[in-house]
């Protein structure tokens, strides 16, 4: 076994509403440590043969809770979650905070693997070995912060009956869904703690799909022993001290995008993407700060930097409304993209969207696309069900949003996410409406635009990454550069968080923490030649086979969105954007180097050379 | 800032916690040399998002537990004033748990022992991490005449409190 794993799995097969213990092949572990990486692997190795025919929302998918061998020590708790996507059809690894994989790994779990269909809704509940199929008809139907009432009580309650002498039972970590996820919307995140949520994926419908409310997990084990304590010890305190040197990083967050990607980067998504620029000073971080948080520090297991906070409003129109800062992604999608440009709006926006189960990002990238539709009277007011889908009306998209969350009249179209409806819409209208679509391969993208060149994105980030409009884990060249996504891959499945500590650690100090952890030596160029890689071929390998309901063509699909190519109408980088020729040869160079062929398909030899047989085998029809 | 050559109390001012938990990661690292949250002697609770605080011994002036061990398997330090486990007399009975207004001492998860904070020996493990993380939710002063106590309330209580605090009425639908 190797230091740092708890040393088995955990399968739930919920068809026959049984569960065992699993154990794991430990040169995976080694070449794939956990979290993502592990997930392509695990997926790759039960799927493959049938991927095509996999419904994501159906009993064959496998659904996967998978933290790594730095959760828990690495600062900040995370934990991964994964499945054949309902957006990509591809693997996406959606990370998410909070103490989940913390606990499970306390647990004695190094993951969760759910396979099959519950008949009626269920939660699983683990406490150590102690693992239960509970009845979750109660809670089923809750909205988010309702259902972690909910279950803090009933679990707190069973632990207090089942070891009453123990003291006082802490709350056990959860991961739930809200009506979205229960309604197969694709748009549906995985939530934890309220407001955290892995969105990008779509898992919170596959959730839904296995009728799995929720997990909670208490562990009372310690987290598994390490190779080196001392050094591990020695590395928390450079992360913290690193993450203490940045006291605006701590004390805002992402909570200052939403100004500054705009005024400064012109990189904001404005109105579905028709501007990225905009200079209102009533969206300044100040604003929020002043007049809506409430906490000013709110972090994850081990976290030094505390990028959270909470804000409350407390009253006018939108009282009530609690949500996160929102972070940057939230107050755009979520805010300028739907031409919403106050604090309180946001808020509100983000506190229902958080309640639904529903991803801001995806449902404010869908919600600004249905309100470009009525801009340009594609659209109408009949179609919307009545609802007048207009630029700055925050009670209309919160109106629409319901209506997604529940599949409810034109909302059940919506809750194909973007590009599904766009091709719905398309031939409703008799028009080409993905040009509006600003997303990638199924997946809206993120609200960082590249049209400035001025953010960290870049021109081919998206149009090439294996998480598509994921923008956590953007692509660029080379493919072993900083600015490859074989990095994110590995936060994703060591599983940490690439905020905590800032932006100032030297790279190789992750390497050493995974040394310091396991005893296993990889360096970062191990990495981005061995298990990085293989991780991206088989994502990339699953994304193309995609199906059943769509495919993806890479001459067409390994681009931008068409907005991209538009020049930006206003800000300092007004005239701006995209250059056709220039992505069209670096997506070639990117190719190249991953060692794909010239239509995007992993080459024989590569897949050979990286031990990927079944991979290949499994690639011959799309090589056709 | 005591010295420490006196006794002293974890002053806690629960409203700046912010859940990170380094205090339970220090607590367990430095007792149990493993990070082990549920052995840790201070446990932040988060029964409601964003009202998370650390439970922890409030070393109340009258010790209600050490009163009620019937074992004689708890004592006061004399240097730092601290509650002190005899390990080896301490039967996990729980009678110190019921005795605590704030029922904050709990069982050992491996041991059939009671985990309760002894301040470190004067130098809190808990307190140095918040402080150097400056959230302040935690801070050693100087013991003088104040209702330790009152700082020895059950998480549900604690919750009450700080939930109102963050979110006025609306904290009910949450409790």
């Amino acid at each position: 076994m190797i230091l740092g794993y708890a040393g088995k799995f955990l399968e739930i097969n919920l068809t026959e509403g049984t569960f065992k213990d699993v154990k794991l092949d430990d040169k995976w572990l080694k070449d794939y440590i956990g979290g993502r990486a592990l997930a392509a692997k695990i997926l790759c190795d039960r799927l493959i043969d049938k991927w095509e025919q996999v419904d994501p929302l159906g009993p064959d998918n496998v659904l996967l809770f998978l933290p790594g061998p730095l959760t828990g020590f690495y600062p900040g708790g995370r934990v991964c979650v994964s499945g054949k996507s309902p957006q990509s059809n591809g693997v996406v690894g959606s990370t998410v905070g909070g103490e989940f994989g913390v606990d499970l790994r306390c647990a004695g779990y190094d993951g969760v693997i759910v396979t099959g269909q519950a008949e009626k809704p269920v939660y699983v509940f683990i406490k150590d070995s102690d693992i239960e199929i509970r009845d979750a008809g109660s809670i089923w139907g809750k909205d988010c912060k309702e259902t972690n009432t909910l279950l803090n009580k009933e679990c707190r309650r069973l632990l207090n009956e089942r070891y009453p002498h123990y003291g006082e039972w802490k709350e056990p970590a959860k991961v739930y869904i809200g009506p979205a996820g229960e309604n197969k919307v694709r748009t549906a995140v995985v939530t934890a703690k309220w407001t955290h949520a892995a969105g990008y994926g779509g898992y919170g419908a596959v959730m839904g799909s296995k009728k799995l409310k929720a997990i909670a997990v208490k562990g009372t084990g310690p987290l598994p022993e390490v190779a080196d304590l001392g050094k591990v010890k020695r590395l928390i305190n450079i992360v913290a001290k690193s993450s203490y040197d940045n006291p605006l990083w701590r004390r805002w967050g992402t909570g200052g995008g939403g100004y500054t990607f705009a005024a400064n980067t012109s990189s904001e998504p404005v109105r579905n993407w028709q501007e990225e620029w905009h200079d209102e000073k009533s969206y300044g971080v100040d604003q929020f700060e002043n007049r809506l948080w409430v906490k000013q520090a709110w972090s994850d297991f081990g976290c030094p930097t505390n990028c959270m906070k909470i804000a409350y409003v407390k009253s006018g129109k939108f009282k009530g409304a609690i949500t996160d800062n929102p972070d940057y992604e939230l107050q755009a999608y979520l805010g300028p993209n739907l031409g919403l440009f106050t604090p309180e709006e946001d808020v509100f926006m983000a506190s229902l969207i958080d309640d639904l189960g529903l991803c801001g990002i995806q449902t404010g990238n869908v919600l600004g696309f249905a309100a470009e539709l009525f801009q340009r009277g594609i659209l109408t007011k009949k179609d919307l069900d009545g609802i007048e889908l207009k630029w700055g009306d925050a009670e209309a998209f919160a109106h629409m949003a319901k209506k997604i969350a529940l599949r409810e009249g034109i909302g059940d179209l919506l809750a194909e996410g973007t590009y599904r409806a766009a091709l719905k819409i398309g031939k409703m209208k008799d028009k080409d409406v993905l040009q509006y679509a600003v997303q990638s391969k199924g997946i809206g993208i993120g609200a960082h635009g590249i049209r400035s060149g001025k953010d960290f994105s870049t021109e081919i980030g998206y149009a090439c990454s294996v998480q598509c409009g994921d923008h956590t884990s953007m692509t660029g060249l080379p493919i072993d550069g900083p600015e490859s996504e074989v990095w994110e891959a590995f936060n994703d499945s060591a599983v940490i968080c690439n905020f905590s500590g800032g932006w100032s650690l030297r790279r190789n100090l992750k390497f050493d923490f995974y040394h310091a952890v396991t005893g296993l030596n990889l360096t970062r160029e191990d990495w981005a030649r061995s298990g990085g890689l293989k991780t991206l071929q088989i994502q990339r390998a699953l994304l193309l086979i995609g199906g059943p309901d769509l495919k993806w063509n890479p001459k067409i699909h390994d681009d931008n969105p068409s907005r991209f190519y538009e020049p930006l109408p206003s800000g300092p980088y007004k005239g701006k954007a995209a250059d056709r020729t220039s992505v069209r040869e670096s997506v070639q160079k990117y190719y190249e180097q991953a060692g794909w062929d010239e239509n995007g398909v992993p080459k024989s030899e590569t897949l050979k050379r990286l031990e990927l047989g079944n991979v290949d085998k499994a690639l011959k029809k799309q090589r056709k | 800032m005591a010295t420490n050559k006196e006794p002293i109390w974890i002053a806690r001012d629960l409203a700046r916690c912010s859940g990170c938990r380094k205090c339970e990661i220090a607590c367990s690292l430095y007792h149990e040399n493993r990070i082990w949250p549920e052995a840790s002697r201070v446990r932040i609770f988060m029964l409601v998002p964003g009202a998370d605080f650390p439970h922890l011994c409030a070393q109340c002036d009258d010790y209600p537990c050490v009163e009620a061990c019937p074992f004689k398997a708890l004592s006061v330090s004399k240097k730092t004033s601290a509650v002190l486990v005899n390990d080896k007399k301490c039967t996990g009975c729980g009678k110190c748990i019921e005795a605590c207004p704030g029922r904050i001492p709990h069982m050992h998860p491996a041991e059939n022992k009671i985990v309760i904070c002894d301040l470190c020996n004067g130098n809190p493990q808990c307190v140095k991490v918040c402080q150097e993380g400056e959230w302040n939710a935690l801070k050693t002063v100087t013991r003088r005449e104040h209702p330790y106590k009152l700082y020895a309330r059950k998480p549900e209580e604690q919750t009450r409190n700080l939930a109102t605090k963050l979110y006025g009425e609306k904290a009910e639908e949450f409790i």
